[in-house]
């Protein structure tokens, strides 16, 4: 019992990560049709601008928000630059542009800072709680709580405001969205924005139990993906439903049955929900209309 | 014994019947025509009896054998082909390639042969592009035999769906308001090629709009009122038909009443 | 002129004039073996594009068929002595086996979901590799034997350059007959349009599984041959990674354009080669190289140059 608390938390913890980026991927998704493969870069820059920025002095919430800030002003250079001059391009153009993007990032990271490992030391101190006989990282909480807070300010953001509404509007209809007089180009920017803000939390929260490097994004982009698609694409509760299973599905993987087969586990599970349910756990059954 | 026999067919979407216990035979060298107003259900039928959805209720007999649950490549090889209403043209392909697709069933589909350009593909690949010309030649496109679908304009495209349908030398031919968005000339054209169609031994089933082109051409008339079978019977007695007249009036006014009765 | 073009087999003698064209241009063995390898890849990028660009299939997890032939001409020959050549076909007729038992129900997947079905599909194969040292070499990989024909041994990156070579002539010559047969109808087709594509007669789960076996082989002999040039197999050759650059080299290419993977694969292959002089500016430059190509050609490199010529003619 004390492990499977364990292992419960931690994959909580990092599917918290997970279930963010897949957040991402479906708030850029919704609002453009873009498969945004640099997500993971994201998470990358929020964690590594943290570190050396920490590192240069700056006080760690300081530079949290910096990184944040660095983050956003990325997120938004990539709509500017490289997704709006590319529209009307077929999806997969626009995929692949993505895929450039994130070894471009990729590039930046190592160029301006290192390739090295890095870590942050935890905000709460390391000594962990015990808790029915698991012993739970501090940092760990900051994760859930974070990604909790995140999810519901997102709710709030959505359901509460103007500007939130438009984004569903641009999601739902892109047409109607423009002819009621949303400029959803707009929309897509400030999509790129937010998600790259989500990223960057992530990564600078789970870096003091992961650590980072500048090239933690490719993984990361590939799970928040996978658990995007277990959730079913384009549901934002899916997406935090996927990325939690994701998680879960490799902590008890490997707890339970091989580490080295951890992520063959999660992908096996999600290639068999896949064959039962084509449109993910929450995707909606589709007539075809012809 | 009819060709086509549709049986008490019926499907429903999210508790709405769309299609609600329909029944109707189609017979060879005649034109059966389905109208109704807007959302009366005639694409979904059409669905139905083609084996893209499939009905909850009710079953389909295509040449005496019970086809109900068939996929539509299965309704293909019996004999069944169909247009769209909405297009489903190859885009990327030119007119004389989407019609040999329509051949698909007729060609020798060896993979080996296919891989190699084995001489039978080669002549395989002449014969079905001759029959691909012939048929647009019949259809009225030969000129645009080598064009990109995608570069084609919209009455031309009604037209070479109607022409890969015949491709396949079908039995039942269900054609979806082919002359939808087609000017006048372009109307006559294709009310000469569904004569003939009939003429040669096929029934056709017509779902369309132009009632002028439904009455002058159709052997019997079929009317979907919500899901339901309103009246059926040849157009004479159709358009005489009180309650045929009053969902016309109810739902589209006067002039259409007038355009059916004209 | 346009007419000679046109004909089916004017891109694999293109292919063929370039092979041969720049086995005199190219001025040292490196530059031979640069070229092979994008002999290589070409071929495992045609087969993709097969199912990409004609039949609108995506596969995140073709570098899995690729790394099984690898490790076929790497394991085969280790543990039963068999000959190299017959190691790839055993490959190749592996990879089509899975790919035939796996297409069924991934290929009933659509889009995203596909890719991410593929892609999990290669992560296992990957993961399989690299876990199961005793019989891979686990990560660090293992060496392959010198393959020997009748007593003569291939090696030199000029014997190389050729057989490449002749294998990506083979593979696009191919790759057009079946474009141009009733079965290459029936995958654009069902590209195009499932529904009309079924309503034609087109069994379109079967025609999907067909090519999907297909361009699991050409990934399986291009890995195969990649073993046998480089003498050495590592898990890299299967993992996500490769599959990416894979996809980025149809795409970058053109998608349904078999002149374009070859466009698409020398690019990818030839263009970090030339950045590594960039030293830690050269994934920055790649990266950006790829979004400008996209961004201006959006179409892929053949298809966006052809409309452009076209339209400047007219």
């Amino acid at each position: 019992m004390p492990e499977f608390l364990q292992f419960s938390v931690s994959g909580l913890t990092v599917g918290a990560v997970y279930a963010l980026v897949a957040l991402g991927f479906t708030i850029i998704y919704n609002a453009s049709d873009v498969v945004n493969f640099a997500q993971g870069e994201f998470v990358m820059i929020g964690g590594m601008a943290t570190v050396f920025l920490t590192a240069a002095g700056i006080p760690l919430p300081v530079a949290a928000l910096m990184a944040i800030a660095a983050a956003m002003a990325v997120g938004l250079a990539l709509h500017r630059l490289a997704i709006e001059p590319a529209r009307g391009a077929s999806p997969v153009t626009l995929i692949i542009i993505t895929i450039g993007a994130s070894i471009f990032l990729r590039g930046l990271g190592q160029v301006v800072f290192d390739k090295q490992f890095h870590s942050l030391p935890s905000f709460s101190g390391d000594t962990p709680i015990r808790f029915g006989g698991a012993a739970i990282l501090p940092q760990s909480f900051w994760v859930l709580a974070g990604a909790g807070i995140i999810v519901l300010a997102l709710w709030a953001f959505f359901n509460r405001t103007l500007l939130g509404k438009a984004v569903l509007a641009t999601a739902a209809n892109r047409l109607a969205a423009r002819l009621v007089g949303i400029n959803t180009s707009f929309v897509v920017g400030f999509s790129f924005v937010v998600s790259a803000a989500i990223g960057a939390i992530a990564g600078i929260l789970v870096t003091p139990i992961t650590l980072t490097s500048y090239d933690i994004g490719t993984l990361l982009a590939l799970k928040g993906f996978a658990a995007a698609m277990l959730g079913g694409m384009g549901n934002p509760l899916g997406a935090i439903v996927g990325g939690l299973a994701v998680g879960l599905l490799e902590a008890f993987g490997a707890g339970y049955l091989s580490s080295t087969y951890k992520d063959a586990i999660a992908f096996i599970v999600i290639l068999g929900v896949l064959f039962v349910m084509p449109g993910g756990l929450f995707g909606r059954a589709s007539v075809e209309r012809v | 014994m009819s060709i086509l026999a549709v049986q008490d067919i019926g499907i429903a979407f999210g508790g709405v019947r769309a299609v609600d216990n329909v029944s109707f035979t189609a017979e060879t060298g005649q034109v059966f025509s389905i109208i109704g107003p807007n959302g009366a259900g005639k694409t979904t039928l059409f669905n139905l009896v083609s084996g893209v959805y499939r009905p909850k209720t009710g079953q389909v007999r295509l040449d005496g054998a019970e086809v109900t649950t068939l996929e539509p490549n299965r309704l293909a090889e019996r004999g069944l082909s169909r247009t769209f209403q909405n297009l489903q043209v190859f885009f990327r392909m030119s007119a004389r390639e989407n019609v040999m697709v329509g051949r698909h069933l007729k060609e020798k589909r060896g993979l080996l042969a296919h891989l190699l350009a084995l001489p039978s593909t080669l002549a395989q690949n002449r014969e079905s592009a001759e029959i691909a010309d012939t048929l647009l030649a019949r259809v009225g496109l030969a000129d645009y035999a080598d064009t990109p679908a995608s570069s084609m304009p919209y009455g031309a495209l009604k037209r070479l769906e109607i022409a890969r349908a015949l491709a396949a030398d079908p039995k039942v031919l269900l054609l979806d308001e082919p002359a939808a968005g087609c000017n006048p000339v372009e109307t006559e054209e294709i009310e000469r090629l569904i004569r003939t169609i009939a003429d040669d031994g096929v029934a056709v089933v017509l779902v369309e709009h132009d009632m002028k082109l439904v009455m002058r051409i159709s052997d019997r008339v079929l009317v979907l009122d919500q899901g339901r079978v309103l009246a059926e019977g040849p157009g004479a007695e159709i358009r005489s038909n009180p309650k045929v007249i009053e969902a016309y009036l109810g739902t589209h006014g006067t002039r259409e009443a007038n355009l059916a009765l004209d | 002129m346009p007419a000679l073009l046109s004909h089916r087999l004017a891109v694999p003698l293109v292919i063929a004039l370039v092979v041969v064209a720049l086995s005199f241009a190219l001025p040292s063995n490196f530059y031979l073996r640069v070229a092979a390898l994008v002999w290589i890849s070409a071929l495992a990028v045609i087969g993709l594009n097969l199912l990409m660009g004609y039949a609108g299939q995506v596969s995140l997890g073709h570098a899995g068929f690729f790394g099984l032939g690898a490790y076929a001409v790497a394991v085969l020959p280790a543990q039963f002595a068999l000959h190299p050549l017959l190691a790839a076909l055993v490959g190749a007729v592996i990879c089509g086996l899975i790919a035939f038992v796996v297409g069924r129900p991934i290929l009933k997947l659509k889009g995203h979901y596909l890719a991410v079905a593929t892609l999990g599909f290669g992560i296992l194969i990957a993961m399989a590799i690299s876990n199961e040292a005793w019989l891979t070499g686990g990560p660090d990989g293992m060496p392959v034997s010198r393959m020997t024909l009748f007593g003569w041994r291939a090696r030199g990156a000029e014997t190389w350059y050729w057989i490449t070579g002749g294998l990506l002539v083979v593979g696009a010559w191919i790759a057009v007959n079946l474009v141009a047969s009733p079965t290459g109808r029936a995958l654009r087709a069902l590209h195009d349009s499932e529904v009309a594509a079924r309503v034609a007669g087109i069994d379109v789960a079967r025609y999907k599984v067909r090519v999907f076996v297909i361009s699991a082989v050409y990934a399986s002999v291009a890995g195969s041959a990649l073993a046998l040039v480089n003498g050495f197999v590592t898990p890299e050759t299967a993992n996500f990674m490769h599959s990416i650059e894979l996809v980025t080299m149809v795409v970058v290419g053109g998608m349904g354009s078999i002149l374009g993977s070859v466009a698409g694969a020398a690019i990818l292959v030839v263009l970090p080669q030339v950045l590594t002089a960039f030293h830690e500016y050269e994934h920055m430059l790649l990266g950006l190289m790829m979004m400008v190509i996209m961004i201006v050609l959006r179409s892929g490199i053949v298809p966006s140059l052809a409309a452009l010529i076209q339209r400047r003619r007219k």
